[in-house]
Formats: C-alpha cells, sequence, structure tokens
C-alpha cells in the first residue's frame, strides 16, 4: 500500500473518469465555449454532423475557432491558409503531449495505450491529468485519463448541439449573443492563461495585429498575425533575458 | 456533383482541421522525450499560439460576420472593452468577464433598435 487510488477494474477506472470530468471546473468553461462554437457554426452555414464530428477529431476549441471562421470566409479559396492557421494552434499541443506522457507511461502495458490519450490532450484534459492522475495507482491511469477525455467530450458535443439549435432558433439580437460567446470567452480564456511578460506580449500583438492585417486585407492574415505576433513577443523575452 | 459538394466541408475538415492540429499531438508522441516546459522551443510555440487565438478573436469582432453583424460595431467594441475591464477586476474571473461582455452587448443592441 502506497496510498495510491486504486480501482477494482479499467472500467471503474474509466467510469470514474467520466464523472471526474462532469464534476470539473472546466465543465462549465467547455460548455460555454462550445455553446458558442455551435452558434457561430450555424451562423457560417455548417451542418450539425459538420460540428459533432470536427468535435471528436479536431478536439481543440481554437484549431475549430480558426477552420470554422475560416469556412466564412471562404475556406475552399485558401486551404494553405487555413491548414497554416489551424497548425500554429495547434502548435500548443506538442508540449502538452510531452508533459503528460510520463504520467502514463509506468503504468502502460504497450504503445497502442497512448493513442488515444494523444488524440485527447488538450487544454482542460490536460490540466485535470496533471492534477489528479499523480495521486492514481499507475496501472489504472490510462483507462481513467480516457474516460476523463470521454466525459469532457461528451459535454462539448451536447453544448454544441445545443447552441447550434438555440441559434437556429432565436430572434436575431441573441443569436448575436450567442456568436459573441465565442470572441469573448476565448480572448478572456487566453489572457489568463498568460504567465509572464512573453504571454502577455504574444496576447496584446495578437488582439492589434489581427484585425489592423484583416482591414489592409493582407494575404494569410491569419497566418502572419499568429508568426509576428509571437516572435515580436519571443524577441522581447529575449531582450529582457539578456539584459538582466 | 452533389456529393462532392456534399463531402467537400468534412474533406476539408480532415485536411485543413484535422491533420495540420494532429500532427503537434503525434510530434509529441514520438519526439517530444525530455523536452521541459520551459525549453526556448515552447516558449515560441506559446507565443505564436497566443498570439494567433488572440488575433482571431479579436477579428472576429471587428470585423463581425452572420448573427453578430446585426450589433453595430460601436457596441461590440464597448461590450468586450466593458467585458474585459470586468474581467481584470474580478480576480481575473473568465465567467464575470463573459457575463459583463454579453450583457453590454445584449443592453446596447436593445436600446439602439
Amino acid at each position: 500500500m502506497n496510498g495510491l487510488r486504486e480501482f477494482p477494474s479499467s472500467s471503474r477506472a474509466y467510469f470514474i473518469g467520466i464523472f471526474s470530468a462532469w464534476t470539473s471546473i472546466f465543465c462549465p468553461v467547455i460548455g460555454g465555449t462550445y455553446v458558442g462554437l455551435g452558434a457561430l457554426a450555424h451562423d457560417f452555414g455548417l451542418s450539425i454532423a459538420w460540428m459533432t464530428i470536427s468535435t471528436m477529431v479536431v478536439w481543440a476549441g481554437p484549431a475549430q475557432l480558426v477552420l470554422m471562421s475560416a469556412f466564412a470566409t471562404g475556406a475552399a479559396t485558401a486551404p494553405i491558409e487555413v491548414a497554416l492557421g489551424v497548425t500554429l494552434t495547434g502548435m500548443r499541443l506538442f508540449p502538452m503531449v510531452v508533459a503528460l506522457l510520463p504520467l502514463l507511461r509506468p503504468g502502460a502495458t504497450s504503445g497502442r495505450d497512448f493513442i488515444l490519450p494523444t488524440h485527447f490532450t488538450s487544454i482542460s484534459m490536460w490540466v485535470e491529468s496533471l492534477r489528479l492522475l499523480p495521486s492514481i495507482e499507475p496501472r489504472w491511469r490510462v483507462p481513467f485519463c480516457n474516460g476523463l477525455s470521454c466525459g469532457f467530450m461528451s459535454i462539448a458535443m451536447t453544448c454544441g448541439v445545443i447552441g447550434y439549435y438555440l441559434a437556429a432558433g432565436m430572434p436575431p439580437l441573441f443569436a448575436a449573443g450567442l456568436s459573441c460567446l465565442t470572441p469573448l470567452s476565448f480572448m478572456m480564456s487566453t489572457a489568463k492563461n498568460c504567465r509572464q511578460l512573453l504571454d502577455y506580449c504574444a496576447f496584446i500583438f495578437g488582439v492589434v495585429l489581427g484585425p489592423l492585417l484583416a482591414w489592409y486585407q493582407v494575404g494569410l492574415d491569419l497566418m502572419w498575425t499568429g508568426v509576428i505576433g509571437g516572435v515580436a513577443a519571443y524577441g522581447i523575452h529575449r531582450l529582457r533575458e539578456a539584459a538582466q | 456533383m452533389s456529393v462532392t459538394a456534399e463531402l467537400w466541408p468534412y474533406l476539408l475538415l480532415i485536411l485543413v482541421g484535422f491533420l495540420p492540429n494532429e500532427v503537434w499531438r503525434v510530434v509529441g508522441l514520438f519526439v517530444g522525450r525530455g523536452l521541459s516546459e520551459d525549453s526556448e522551443i515552447v516558449l515560441l510555440a506559446r507565443a505564436v499560439a497566443t498570439a494567433l487565438v488572440a488575433g482571431v478573436a479579436a477579428k472576429l469582432i471587428v470585423f463581425a460576420t452572420g448573427a453578430l453583424a446585426f450589433v453595430p460595431f460601436e457596441i461590440r467594441l464597448g461590450a468586450v472593452v466593458g467585458g474585459f475591464i470586468a474581467f481584470l477586476i474580478v480576480k481575473r474571473s473568465v465567467f464575470v468577464g463573459v457575463l459583463v461582455g454579453e450583457a453590454l452587448l445584449l443592453l446596447g443592441g436593445a436600446f439602439l433598435k
């Protein structure tokens, strides 16, 4: 007995994982985000099936936001730009996977165990996994982590459908309110995640450059917003480190 | 022809949504061993993603399409600025910020009609 949490079976660990997701602080966050994204999908003329499948296969709010807003302005005409924008938002998943795997590795029986947790990696699941997994007996961590992820994903899919139908049946002003949910919540949760000068600079540069480059109709404006804003923020961070 | 038109959004979803996003998870799985959260490349990736997401959100508010375009620009701007100030004042609570922003948007929109 080493004080780590035990479960009677893998399926029990999985279901406790689902329950942990449903009672998590991230539940209303994901719910609100996906109600907004569902409303946006309706706004941009995408189908409910498309919205649900995109949640399953992309499973990353920012990437879905970039993807959907691109559909509004014609993704078919600029697929490379959309792919670049999506991939720039996806980069942040890379260090998350790197940090998550050491927790799962001790209890994994084969490489296949990592496939689902890798796909499921997203900010909410990652934060909760890093918080909860260390106190669980290693061999139950993979099923618990998969349950946790499925719990979060079920909330996202359900709320996406709710947002979609709310947007369809609402008077224009309330539909506008629903569509505003996404930019508001993304802007503020991005600001909340800022930890150091680097992040604050990147946030401010992004807020300024995004509309500015679009105003001047710069080609690939999304990609340049990320690259210019991000590299400039990183440059300031390096200069400050060098000065110290 | 019509089948192609119907499947096109799903094809785009996989090609420009799923693949460019998923590639980073797979890269993390295969080559990410021993990389710390504070390494330089991770910081740069975080900065780029932060700027991009903030930029997309700001662009959606400034150049509103669809339902949001129903509300005039000044009110959209007022709502996001007001919401953000509330967010900063109340312990950086996203919930409060979004709530205040939404309230301002709906009130402003209702008064102007």
